[in-house]
């Protein structure tokens, strides 16, 4: 009842703003794809590794491959439906949260999720 | 507060309470801040030491008296176990959240390139060690190192 009324809201409040979700389309690594506001890709079919190596470009990583092992890991836990934390990688046994920090320098569970093509993680921890 | 559009470089989070929601509060900030790219410090002075003291930090509680917000009379959260019983409760509610425990937690801030310190003047009013501290710790500083710590652009402090 009161996620009912906080989603009509929050439409409500959209339409009066006249807001919409912006995605927008772009060329990278040769390949047309779609990416909502913030840079993430909306649709993961349109996902390959070029296009991931060229997104990692865009945050200054060069990929190693204990890299493509975390993105892979984390394209799988998205696959599985699983949320995503920081904490969650940690225990992963792929990567422990120094060397994710050390990997992903800048904001590492929502730079990496962006190169993986994935949507941005919703978690506070 | 124009430069860089206002961005958040760093937070410097002073922590003084060693209730449990009052420790995590910080702990999910600090943290929070990291995942987001920012940088983060943390000051542990008063009972907030509790939250690094080694011996203390599993046994933090929350506030059952004098916490409007527990909807309980304040006669009935004084009685003996009330604080222990509304603690345990709450930490199963927050292991469903994926909520770490103090020490893990500790461990995440840590690894995540959190810097800690502790508030000299505490730690002599409460006769602690530095031995006595997680090792994450990095040193016992005094108030005016803190705000030295704190310079530059877009840095900006938070106590709690």
């Amino acid at each position: 009842m009161y996620r009912q009324l906080c989603r009509r809201g929050v439409n409500i409040t959209k339409q009066f703003l006249n807001i919409k979700i912006m995605n927008m389309e772009k060329t990278i690594a040769g390949k047309n794809i779609t990416v909502n506001e913030e840079g993430y890709l909306t649709d993961f079919n349109q996902w390959d590794e070029k296009v991931g190596e060229a997104l990692a470009e865009e945050s200054h990583i060069n990929l190693s491959p204990k890299h493509w092992q975390v993105l892979k890991y984390l394209q799988d836990e998205q696959k599985n439906q699983v949320a995503l934390s920081i904490r969650r990688v940690g225990k992963s046994g792929v990567v422990d949260i120094k060397e994710f920090y050390q990997l992903f320098p800048i904001a590492p569970l929502k730079t990496a999720t962006k190169i993986a093509g994935i949507p941005k993680p919703a978690s506070c921890i | 507060m124009n430069e860089n559009k206002g961005a958040i470089k760093k937070m410097m989070i002073i922590l003084s309470k060693g209730t449990l929601e009052n420790v995590y509060a910080a702990f999910v900030l600090a943290n929070g801040a990291r995942m987001e790219g920012i940088a983060a410090e943390m000051f542990f002075t008063f009972f907030g030491l509790e939250a690094v003291h080694k011996k203390k930090l599993e046994h933090l509680h929350i506030a059952t008296v004098g916490n409007p917000a527990m909807h309980m009379p304040t006669m009935l959260g004084g009685l003996p176990g009330m604080e222990a019983l509304a603690t345990s409760m709450m930490k199963k509610e927050m292991e469903k959240v994926d909520m770490p425990d103090v020490l893990e937690f500790l461990d995440i801030l840590s690894a995540s390139g959190v810097r800690l310190w502790a508030c000299k003047l505490a730690m002599d009013m409460f006769h602690y060690k530095k031995e006595d501290l997680y090792e994450g710790v990095e040193d016992v500083i005094t108030v005016g190192d803190f705000y030295k710590q704190s310079e530059g652009e877009g840095v900006h402090m938070l106590f709690i």
